[in-house]
């Protein structure tokens, strides 16, 4: 699976949806996926990229990691992945 | 009904080892939060707490209780060893059959379990202390209280998260109250800072890395203290008719679930207990003019703890002062209540606020008087402190100048 896909199953767990219900513009509030569930989801991103996501819970658009869409967390994703490896 | 008198209060917490000394940071604003020293602490995100510097167990407790004592059972009885001193009373016979203890706790001795886990799933160690059980127990430190005074009535642990204090004092009260018991030991205390305990909290996102700043719009989350707080609730005909000293009467109290949400808070919870404990106390709202808020530093609960507020206080809300003392000494989680009472006693006996300190940005969602920064002296004669835990939980009480 590549990292859209891995998202993709990973959102679609939290929100219990089909992964084909997760579209790259959704949000995770039209998914149902309220702040408790997006600690969550990110958490499972963490575990499975084995990256570290900057996100605080009291001020979600803080940090750089754009939460505001599906497309929006992969590309952030992608940028962790290639930053931390480093 | 009985009237119920505080007679007796310690403290052992980031701001100083007795009420004094906490007072005094209290009213110069002082804060007690800075970087934490434990074991394996580089491996986290959130560095900072209200850590208890300085403290040698040693100068207070022999080996054999130490071999019994968690660190939050030395809080404990740090804090209840002041304020039985202060209170005067000694217990025996019928007095202490019928007095007992009931303290405020989450965690436990977290310090003990996180030891002894390491030893047997990090060292590979196959042997434990013999007594890891009885020193980890959340009702050791209640238990070791009534060892020590011998209060031989009824005596337990309550565990709310974050109200747990404020649950133990408002059961205390209402024992008394009552006529159940003539006098009650009660508050809380809390030792979650060690790598376990910080580490749990980091996994929810809510700490703040560099401070906690309640209702300010910079916020961005909390800072975990450690500590106790300790206090004597007594009859109030009984503390007067030995000449006893009164700190502040005990006047009201309620309890409220959201029953809504496992962390979010309810600003619908919050209100009811509030106006419950006006209620409880018939006390008219404009006699209200500080509130020690829950005031944690997140997003979520400090605009609901306003709004709250505003709701059940109505034009009122704009004339009282509500301040957070977190901001100082960090959320000391099961037994935050019984270090911020210590601000509302400060409030009725010496007429000084203690401020939220740290505060920098004007919030829309928590226009309240905040007492920004500074302490400020005002007379007051009711006050009353929340308390909004995880789990849905409130509880609020009030007290007033005797």
């Amino acid at each position: 699976m590549n990292v859209k896909d891995q998202v993709i199953a990973i959102i679609a767990e939290q929100a219990l949806l089909e992964p084909s219900d997760v579209t790259l513009d959704s949000t995770p509030s039209d998914l149902g996926i309220d702040s408790l569930g997006l600690v969550e989801a990110i958490f499972a991103i963490e575990e499975t990229f084995d990256i570290s996501v900057p996100f605080n819970a009291n001020d979600p658009t803080e940090g750089d990691f754009d939460i505001s869409s599906v497309a929006k967390i992969i590309e952030g994703i992608e940028k962790l992945k290639a930053g931390q490896a480093a | 009904m009985k009237r119920v008198v505080i007679t007796g209060a310690g403290t052992i917490n980031a701001l100083g080892f007795d009420v004094a000394d906490t007072f005094k940071a209290m009213r110069e604003g002082r804060c007690g939060i800075g970087p934490l020293e434990f074991r394996d602490v580089d491996r986290l995100a959130i560095k900072i707490g209200g850590q208890v510097h300085g403290y040698e167990p040693e100068a207070h407790f022999n080996r054999q209780q130490l071999s019994l004592y968690d660190r939050f059972t030395q809080f404990t009885l740090l804090a209840a060893r002041q304020a039985m001193e202060q209170s005067g009373l000694e217990f025996h016979g019928e007095l202490a059959d019928r007095s007992g203890v009931i303290l405020g706790n989450s965690g436990g001795g977290l310090n003990t379990q996180d030891e002894n886990f390491r030893a047997v799933y990090e060292d590979g160690k196959n042997r434990v202390h013999p007594f890891v059980v009885p020193k980890l127990m959340n009702n050791a430190a209640a238990s070791h209280v009534s060892m020590e005074f011998n209060l031989r009535g009824p005596t337990f642990t309550v565990a709310t998260a974050c109200a747990s204090s404020n649950h133990a004092m408002g059961q205390a009260y209402q024992m008394v109250r009552s006529g159940m018991a003539p006098v009650m030991i009660t508050g809380g205390s809390e030792s979650m800072l060690c790598f376990g305990g910080v580490k749990a909290w980091e996994g929810l996102r809510v700490m703040s890395k560099d401070a906690c700043r309640p209702f300010c719009a910079t916020r961005n989350g909390m800072v975990q203290g450690e500590g106790a707080g300790v206090f004597v609730f007594e009859d109030y005909d009984h503390a007067r008719a030995r000449g006893a000293d009164i700190l502040a009467e005990v006047v009201g109290f309620a309890m409220s679930s959201d029953a809504a949400d496992i962390v979010m808070p309810s600003k619908a919870g919050a209100a009811r207990a509030i106006s419950g404990a006006l209620k409880d106390g018939k006390i008219a709202k404009e006699r209200i003019s500080y509130i020690n808020a829950h005031g944690t530093g997140t997003a979520a609960n400090d605009k609901t703890e306003c709004a709250a507020v505003a709701d059940v206080f109505g034009a009122h809300a704009d004339s009282l002062m509500m301040s957070s003392t977190k901001s100082m000494h960090g959320h000391l989680i099961g037994g935050t209540g019984a270090v911020e009472l210590l601000a509302c006693i400060m409030a009725l006996k010496d007429g000084i606020i203690a401020p939220t300190i740290g505060y920098q940005e004007h919030d829309p969602e928590c226009a309240l008087d905040v007492v920004p920064n500074e302490a400020r002296e005002a007379t007051v004669d009711v006050v009353m402190s929340n308390a909004f835990a995880f789990g849905g939980l409130n509880a609020v009480i009030a007290l007033a100048r005797v």
